[in-house]
C-alpha cells in the first residue's frame, strides 16, 4: 500500500487562472506536510488533484508505484470542506455508510465513533448537529476505515479546543503507524509536518 | 458489490425522503391529471379517449419533477467527491443512484398512473397494461433524466436546465407507451409498441451511466 507520495513539477490551472506550477513535494511513511498560503492560493485544489478529482495542467504525481487508480481507490481518504453528510439521515447511519463505503468494517466504524465522542449521538439526525460535531462524524471515515493516505481540507477549523488537541493525538498515531497526512491549513499543524507555502 | 448494495439503499432512503418524496411526486401527478379535465372539458367519450395518453404526458413531467437533486445534493456536500474516489465504477454508482430513484418514486408513480386513467375515464381492463408500461417507462424516464441532472451539476437553475435537456428524450417513451396504450385500449396489436418502450428503457438502462458518469466527472474536474 502506499507508502510515499511525490509530486514533481504540478501546476494547477483552475477556472483559466494558474493557480501554482513547479510544485515538488516528496513525502514518506510516518511524514505529514502542511499546506499554507493565502485563500484561493490552490490548497484545496492541490488535495483534489491528489486524490484525481482535478485534472493537471503539467506535472506527475506518483504514489511510489502504486497504480493510481488502485492507491486513491483503496489508499487515499479525503475529507473536505463539506463533510458528504445527509441532513435526514441519523449519524448511526452515515458513519456506517461512509465507514462501509470506504470498506471498513462496522465494528471498526463503532470504534471510530467512540474515539470522536460520537456515541451518545448516533440517534441524531445530521440536521441537529453543530458545525464541530458534523466534522467529526467525517473524521471518524478515517479512523473507520484504514486508509494510509489522508488528505485533509482544513480538518480542524470547526473544533473545539479539547478535541483539536484529540485529533492531533489522532493524527500522531496514524503518522507513528506509518500513515502519511497532507492537510490544508491555516493555523500550524499541531503535529511535527513540513511546511509547504503555495504561492502563485 | 455489497458496497453498490449499500449504496442503492441508501439512494432509495434518500429519494424516499427527498422533498416528499413519493407522496408528493404522486400529488403533483394527481394534480396535473385534475387539470386535464378542467381544460379539455368533462365530456365522458372525449376524456376516456385521451386518458391513457394524458396519465402518460403526466408521468413523463411528474418524472421530472424528482430529477433536479439526483445528483445535485451530492455535489454539493461532498459526496459526490467520496463515491467517484472509489474503486467502485462510477457507472454503477450512477446506476444505482437511479435505481434507487425508481424504487422510490417511479414505481409509486407507476402504481398511482393506473388509478388517475381510470378517474379520467379510461377502461378499468386498462389498468395492468397501464401499470406495466409506467413501470418500464419510469426506468427509462430515470436513466435519461440522470444524464440531464448530471449535465446541469453546478449550474444555476439546474432543475430547469435538466428539463430542457431531458424532455426531448422522453419524446420516444411517450410516443412508444401512449401508443401501445392506446393500440391495447382499441383491442389492436400492441406488443410492438410494448416492446419499443422496453427496448428504449433497456438502451437507457445500458447507456445512460455511460454518460451520466461522465458528466459527474466532467462537473467535479
Amino acid at each position: 500500500m502506499i507508502r510515499q507520495l511525490s509530486l514533481k513539477g504540478l501546476a494547477l490551472r483552475r477556472g483559466g487562472r494558474l493557480l501554482f506550477s513547479q510544485l515538488d513535494l516528496e513525502l514518506g511513511a510516518g511524514e505529514a506536510a502542511a499546506l499554507t498560503g493565502p485563500n484561493g492560493a490552490g490548497k484545496t485544489s492541490l488535495l483534489r488533484a491528489v486524490a484525481g478529482l482535478v485534472g493537471l495542467e503539467a506535472g506527475a504525481i506518483g504514489f511510489g508505484g502504486i497504480d493510481l487508480a488502485t492507491a486513491r481507490g483503496e489508499g487515499v481518504h479525503l475529507v473536505g470542506h463539506w463533510d458528504a453528510l445527509k441532513p435526514a439521515r441519523t449519524v448511526r447511519e452515515e458513519l456506517a455508510f461512509w465507514s462501509a463505503w470506504c470498506g471498513g468494517r462496522p465494528a471498526a466504524a463503532q470504534g471510530a465513533g467512540e474515539r470522536l465522542g460520537l456515541t451518545p449521538l448516533l440517534d441524531l439526525e445530521v440536521r441537529r448537529l453543530s458545525a464541530g460535531q458534523r466534522r467529526r462524524l467525517a473524521l471518524a471515515r478515517l479512523l473507520a476505515a484504514p486508509r494510509p493516505l489522508w488528505l485533509l481540507d482544513e480538518p480542524m477549523s470547526p473544533l473545539d479546543a479539547d478535541w483539536r488537541s484529540a485529533f492531533a493525538g489522532v493524527m500522531a498515531e496514524h503518522l507513528a503507524g506509518g500513515g502519511l497526512i497532507v492537510a490544508a491549513v491555516h493555523d500550524p499543524l499541531p503535529i511535527p509536518a513540513r511546511t509547504l507555502e503555495i504561492a502563485a | 458489490m455489497s458496497r453498490l448494495g449499500l449504496l442503492l439503499a441508501r439512494e432509495t432512503a434518500l429519494a424516499w425522503g427527498r422533498g416528499g418524496g413519493p407522496l408528493v411526486a404522486v400529488g403533483f401527478y394527481a394534480g396535473a391529471a385534475t387539470l386535464l379535465p378542467l381544460a379539455i372539458g368533462p365530456e365522458p367519450s372525449r376524456l376516456a379517449a385521451v386518458a391513457p395518453g394524458a396519465a402518460w404526458v403526466a408521468l413523463a413531467l411528474a418524472a421530472l419533477l424528482c430529477l433536479d437533486r439526483l445528483f445535485e445534493r451530492d455535489y454539493e456536500d461532498g459526496a459526490l467527491d467520496l463515491l467517484v474516489l472509489s474503486q467502485t465504477p462510477l457507472e454503477l454508482v450512477c446506476a444505482a443512484k437511479c435505481l434507487g430513484q425508481w424504487l422510490a418514486v417511479s414505481a409509486p408513480l407507476a402504481a398511482a398512473a393506473p388509478v388517475a386513467a381510470i378517474a379520467l375515464g379510461a377502461e378499468p381492463r386498462l389498468a395492468p397494461m397501464i401499470f406495466a408500461s409506467a413501470l418500464i417507462g419510469g426506468l427509462a424516464f430515470v436513466f435519461l433524466g440522470g444524464i440531464g441532472a448530471a449535465l446541469s451539476l453546478g449550474a444555476r437553475r439546474g432543475g430547469l436546465l435538466t428539463a430542457v435537456i431531458v424532455l426531448p428524450l422522453f419524446v420516444p417513451p411517450v410516443i412508444f407507451g401512449g401508443g401501445a396504450l392506446d393500440a391495447f385500449a382499441g383491442r389492436l396489436p400492441w406488443t410492438g409498441g410494448f416492446a419499443l418502450l422496453g427496448a428504449y428503457a433497456a438502451a437507457a438502462v445500458a447507456l445512460g451511466p455511460l454518460a451520466m458518469a461522465a458528466a459527474c466527472r466532467n462537473a467535479l474536474s
